[in-house]
């Protein structure tokens, strides 16, 4: 059974909602050795979060979502260190917009198209950017990755600091912004709709839902908050490489969904959790067992536990509430 | 206007030598996607595996080129089996997305175990000495490997479309892809046509991966790096198809080819922009059926 999430559903956040932002403010005064992590991981959940709204809901499958990605963090980096541009609210406005016009004019196209030839659209799609980041060497920086990227400090008094304390009370409230606006858009009856659309397509057009339209709606705006993270990326590390584009960012970022459970709001919040800090524990030592691990985990969740983590979770629950 | 007729004899030889291996390793894609609407993304796999049984066949275990060949085909097909059976069988007709995931996994598994056995550097190809040195052909020299490829491409193709056309498999096969349902109501074992073909596909991948090892370099990343050639030539050329992916795999063969000869500034940015275009103006390949 799936949770009973969206349009229907009681809107108002429930006190267990506010657990996870709780838990994020105290790892800020707990483990402060661990922030940059910390912000690394943020960054990757409000990625997954974008690809949730249009993979777990809409259910539009793309391999390319790191388009969007790579486009906010080149976006907000060519704009810090080639035009001195610095503000750093400023540069997440012209990542959301960029990603946003290329989500749109991408969008407006795939969408038109099923199974197989969308698939392979959102792939090449993802291809051309990459291979333009690669070969565009004066502007990018090509292979050697884009440097000498300096961010003003936010507002004009919070100072990016080595510790990574203001990335990540800014990557908090920024995640926090994304997961409202997207939780807004899940329990409204567009929301609505998209699930509607993922369960089935030709009834929802035959009660008369604009599905194309809704469909470039969802798209567009997930674009824009991957093109958010993305420049968050670029903000924290102050560098971008090759490494936010192509098919394996979105192969991974896939992962880190479904591992936590696609088509449910905090699924994109565990997912990216345990696997960052799994990689940050074990990849180092183990770099072949690593990948070993993903793809098992993969075949796994595909075979015996679709729903992820939650799912899986969700289970435990009802069948402890069960007997009672 | 000598050395640009040179170029272009040369950019098409070559192109058609690369274009024949990549036909031979997509064109069981094609037909198991046609035929199950499986969305397998882990086919650069099988033609990895083959390429690692044909140069570890050769440097380590000292086979002859010939055998090794035979190896990688059979090799692979048995395995295939084993997969097909275990794992892929329990997928069909579910979600694309979790077929998606499952595949993008079996490539996961396959990078690191092919990293694990066989370390990250790209495998050196040992050719026997009489496919190697130089084949003159109306006045020009052109490398020996590259002729035969073409040579037992062309062989291997023939028998495929011989065998797809014109026996009683190649007939159930193909009234299978047409409508699986009423293939199956007039008594054709779509099963167990579906994992010989499967087989079949996989294995031509296998010697299609060992074929061309020596121009798709065998490292651990293949799988991920020659997955979208590998998917533009099936979705250009259309599912379910044999002569679309051929054209198809011909013309990106000779594309990649002069590109990479004449702008290798540009890399392979024209093939994905053209594949876009293309697929645009036919959602269902150029020679598919529309759904």
């Amino acid at each position: 059974m799936m949770q009973a999430v969206g349009y229907g559903a009681d809107p108002r956040i429930r006190w267990t909602e506010w657990l996870p932002w709780l838990a994020a403010v105290a790892v800020f005064f707990l483990l402060p050795e661990y922030l940059s992590l910390g912000a690394r991981i943020l960054v990757f959940i409000l990625f997954a979060l974008s690809l949730d709204l249009v993979l777990g809901y809409a259910g539009v499958i793309t391999l390319g979502h790191s388009a969007f990605f790579g486009l906010g963090a080149y976006v907000a980096g060519i704009l810090a260190a080639k035009f001195g541009i610095t503000d750093p609210l400023l540069l997440l406005a012209a990542a959301a917009l960029a990603a946003g016009v290329l989500g749109i004019a991408t969008g407006a196209v795939i969408l038109r198209t099923h199974g197989l030839t969308q698939l392979m659209l959102t792939l090449a799609i993802a291809a051309v950017c990459l291979e333009i980041a690669n070969k565009a060497t004066p502007i990018t920086g090509g292979a050697d990755g884009l440097s000498g990227i300096k961010i003003d400090p936010i507002f004009g008094a919070f100072r990016f600091d080595m510790f990574g304390r203001t990335a990540y009370v800014y990557c908090l409230i920024t995640l926090f912004c994304g997961w409202w606006l997207v939780r807004r858009i899940i329990y409204s009856p567009f929301g609505a709709t998209l699930t509607g659309i993922r369960e089935n397509e030709v009834r929802m057009h035959a009660i008369g839902v604009p599905v194309y339209r809704r469909l470039v709606i969802a798209y567009t705006v997930s674009a824009m908050i991957a093109g958010v993270a993305g420049a968050l990326l670029t903000q924290t590390n102050q560098f971008v490489g090759l490494n936010v584009l192509g098919f394996e960012p979105s192969g991974e970022l896939l992962v880190m969904l479904v591992l936590g459970g696609a088509g449910r709001l905090y699924g994109a919040f565990v997912g990216p959790l345990v696997y960052m800090i799994a990689q940050d524990q074990l990849a180092k030592q183990f770099p072949e067992y690593w990948y070993l691990g993903i793809g098992l985990i993969l075949v796994l969740v595909v075979m015996f536990a679709r729903g992820g983590i939650l799912g899986i979770t969700d289970g435990l629950i009802a069948r402890f509430r069960r007997p009672a | 206007m000598e050395a640009f007729l040179s170029s272009l004899v040369s950019i098409a030889f070559h192109g058609v030598a690369y274009g024949m291996i990549l036909y031979v390793i997509s064109v069981g894609l094609s037909v198991t996607m046609g035929l199950m609407g499986f969305v397998n993304l882990a086919h650069g796999v099988f033609a990895m595996a083959g390429g690692y049984i044909l140069t570890a066949g050769l440097s380590r275990f000292g086979l002859s080129f010939p055998v090794a060949l035979t190896l990688a085909f059979f090799l692979v097909a048995a395995g295939s089996v084993v997969l097909e059976r275990l794992l892929y069988s329990r997928l069909y007709g579910v979600d694309e997305l979790e077929q998606v995931l499952f595949t993008i996994g079996l490539i996961f598994i396959a990078v690191a175990v092919a990293q694990i056995i066989f370390g990250t550097l790209q495998q050196p190809v040992v050719l026997p000495d009489y496919v190697k040195g130089q084949f003159p052909l109306l006045g020009r020299d052109f490398p020996a490997y590259r002729v035969f490829l073409i040579a037992f491409s062309t062989v291997m193709i023939a028998a495929l479309w011989f065998g797809v056309e014109r026996t009683r498999w190649g007939a159930m096969v193909r009234a299978a892809v047409d409508n699986r349902a009423m293939a199956q109501s007039i008594g054709i074992n779509t099963r167990r046509l579906f994992t010989l073909t499967f087989a079949l596909g996989s294995g031509l991948a296998g010697l299609g991966g060992a074929l061309g090892a020596e121009i798709i370099a065998i490292q651990p990343t293949y799988p991920f790096e020659h997955l979208v050639y590998f998917l533009i030539v099936v979705s250009i050329g259309g599912l379910g198809s044999l002569r679309g992916p051929f054209l198809a795999a011909l013309l990106i063969g000779i594309t990649d080819t002069a590109c990479k000869y004449w702008v290798p500034h540009f890399g392979a940015f024209f093939i994905y922009v053209a594949t876009i275009g293309l697929l645009l103006w036919r959602p269902a390949g150029l020679f598919g059926r529309r759904v």
